[in-house]
């Protein structure tokens, strides 16, 4: 089977500072691939370099087969990689349904939407609250109300009801379950396996092993800016995993990294 | 797999039983809070507070101030400073600020006033000709801003200075009399024209300010761009990363900003009737329409705030003139209440946005 995303040799250099080095990446279809690696080891980089929010200088990234080269997330996600943030990219002073269709609104059908650009305000917050009801987000009463209103969770559930409701091709979560209490994580959870089961593959950065040895198919083990092994949950155990990531232990076949 | 994930979550088999609802509060709000709130969610709130008060305070104190002859002075005066606020309010919205909006509107109409009494274009084309470059003037600051990341502050302190004395160069410091354009070219003072109903005179830039407040407040309220212009104030990475392209929205803004404060300078002419280079509005446009987007209620942070807060902010302004002026005390004490009153608002908007955090 073809990847369907694939990143090969990529490399992003800040000054002196290498955060890509050499860099593979493989994304199969309908799967969900968690990435994995210690702080600074270049995770945030590698998913910033396929959503778009930032060019690497060197290498290929491939959608489909399709050499790709966004230049903004707005490409990308027009390609159909949507991307949730560690920090939410939400505006906090706008409304629910503001943010959910921040950059793709929908205007108003006749004349109204196409000479005076009104937004389509009812067909928004419908669509918003159905989303966030999907995610068990109910007890936000009011879909206007400001996101600065939310809690940091709901906030949270905002920004991966707005990902899975639009992502098409990819959807990426960056640590989406980290300000999360346990039964909004295990909601985020139940959502990631939803959305691969509409076929639509999910790479998870997450630092919480368990909720990465229970949802991911397969795990990509970042270190010193570049990819260390994929390993299956399965196969391996999370001491394993933590050995591998910080470097206490090498996986078998994998040579010392210079 | 299977028995890895049960070991992951066993932790949660604590939930089983759990309430189904996610936490909720349900706090005993006190009357401050739930004003603070209020205000949160209604900027315009407090400078329209403000304007009945001041209405008030001063029908009592000044018998002439009901009259409909005065309210009509009140609008004439506060017209262009409600056009340039216009420009101010979604440049401030962005949590940026434009110096140069007065410098800009009087370079425009030098530009209007030149361009047919020393070039001999017809003055409607002059017109055109003027709001074209009062455009571009904008755009400049835009791109200065959103291209080489200058500081709003610094980049429209740098460009007030050289268009005030670009204006001064170009026009070599000449006035255009108010008979010669009379004469001339009467399209340049289009909106000194006024309709007299019962013989209160109402100018026609009364009508132009109160349409564009109109026009902007549905465009900030009601368009993809004008939600787009919240965003790129309130958190600008955050915005990049939803998908605004917050470079394009600055310089679209700066932009409308020049061309309202082009059309300001062409309201001066109405206004003034003359076409001067040294009016007054090239050194005091910014503050006057910084101080009515301030009391107006629009957060100098961006992202929080309505024009329409702008407009009733230029209408405590021009209230308050008229009101001490009628009073009949020394006419300083505007001044003191205005600043006064920009640090109450300033203070009132620091403490709404206190519900945020």
């Amino acid at each position: 089977m073809e990847p369907l995303l694939k990143g090969t040799n990529l490399v992003k250099r800040y000054g002196k500072v290498t955060a890509l080095d050499h860099c593979d990446f493989d994304l199969y279809p309908g799967e969900i691939l968690a990435v994995i690696g210690d702080n600074g080891a270049g995770k945030s980089t590698l998913i910033k370099a396929i959503s778009g929010a930032v060019i690497p200088d060197e290498g290929e990234i491939t959608l489909e087969g399709k050499p790709i080269r966004f230049s903004n997330p707005i490409e990308a996600r027009a390609a159909g990689i949507e991307t949730v943030y560690q920090t939410l990219a939400m505006s906090p002073a706008l409304s629910i349904a503001d943010n959910m269709f921040m950059g793709r609104e929908l205007r108003a059908p006749g004349i109204m939407g196409s000479v005076f650009r009104k937004l389509d305000r009812p067909r928004m917050e419908k669509f918003a609250r159905e989303k966030l009801n999907e995610l068990g987000l109910m007890t936000i009463q009011n879909i206007n109300q400001a996101v600065e209103t939310l809690s940091g969770g709901q906030r949270q559930g905002v920004a991966v009801a707005r990902a899975a409701a639009f992502g098409s091709k990819v959807v990426i979560l960056d640590e989406p379950t980290a300000a999360l209490g346990v039964k909004e994580s295990r909601r985020v959870l139940e959502l990631i396996r939803d959305v691969r089961a509409r076929g639509i593959p999910i790479i998870l950065i997450s630092h919480n092993m368990p909720h990465v040895f229970e949802v991911a198919d397969r795990i990509h083990i970042h270190r010193l800016g570049k990819r260390l092994c994929v390993i299956k949950p399965g196969e391996h155990s999370m001491s394993d995993a933590v050995a591998y990531m910080t470097g206490a232990k090498l996986p078998e076949g994998v040579a010392e990294p210079v | 797999m299977a028995s890895d994930a049960k070991t992951a979550s066993s932790f949660e088999e604590g939930l089983k039983g759990a309430s189904e609802k996610v936490a909720e509060f349900h706090e005993e709000q006190s009357f401050l809070k739930r004003l603070q709130h209020w205000l949160h969610q209604t900027p315009s709130a407090v400078p329209l507070i403000v304007l009945m008060v001041a209405l008030l305070v001063f029908g009592v104190l000044a018998e002439n101030f009901f009259k409909a002859g005065t309210l009509s002075v009140v609008l004439q005066q506060i017209a262009i400073v409600g056009i340039l606020g216009c420009a101010q309010s979604i440049v401030i919205l962005t949590a940026g600020i434009d110096l140069s909006v007065g410098a800009i509107a009087v370079f425009s109409s030098v530009l209007m006033g030149q361009a047919t009494f020393r070039y001999g274009v017809p003055a409607e084309l002059a017109i055109v000709i003027g709001l074209i470059l009062g455009t571009a003037m904008g755009a400049m600051n835009g791109l200065l801003i959103a291209k080489m990341k200058l500081p709003p502050f610094i980049a429209t302190l740098g460009t007030w200075q050289i268009l005030l004395s670009a204006n001064f160069i170009f026009s070599a410091n000449e006035t255009i009399r108010s008979s010669d354009i009379a004469e001339r070219a009467a399209a340049l003072q289009f909106w000194g024209g006024s309709i007299q109903p019962g013989g209160i005179k109402i100018l026609y830039a009364v009508f132009l300010m109160i349409a564009l407040v109109a026009i902007m407040s549905y465009v900030l309220r009601s368009t993809a761009w004008g939600r787009h212009v919240y965003a790129t104030g309130d958190d600008p990475q955050a915005a990049e990363l939803a998908g605004v392209p917050t470079g394009k929205v600055l310089i679209q803004v700066y932009a409308l900003a020049g061309f309202f404060c082009a059309v300001a300078g062409w309201v001066m002419i109405g206004r003034f009737g003359s076409v001067s280079p040294t009016a007054s509005t090239g050194q005091l446009g910014n503050i006057q329409s910084i101080t009515a987007v301030v009391i107006g209620g629009i957060s100098l942070f961006g992202g929080r705030g309505s024009v329409v807060g702008m407009f009733f902010g230029a209408l405590i302004v021009g209230v308050f003139e008229m009101g001490l002026r009628l009073v009949g005390t020394d006419p300083q004490w505007t001044f003191f209440l205005i600043g006064v009153l920009i640090i109450f608002a300033v203070a009132v908007d620091q403490w709404i946005r206190k519900v945020a955090s």
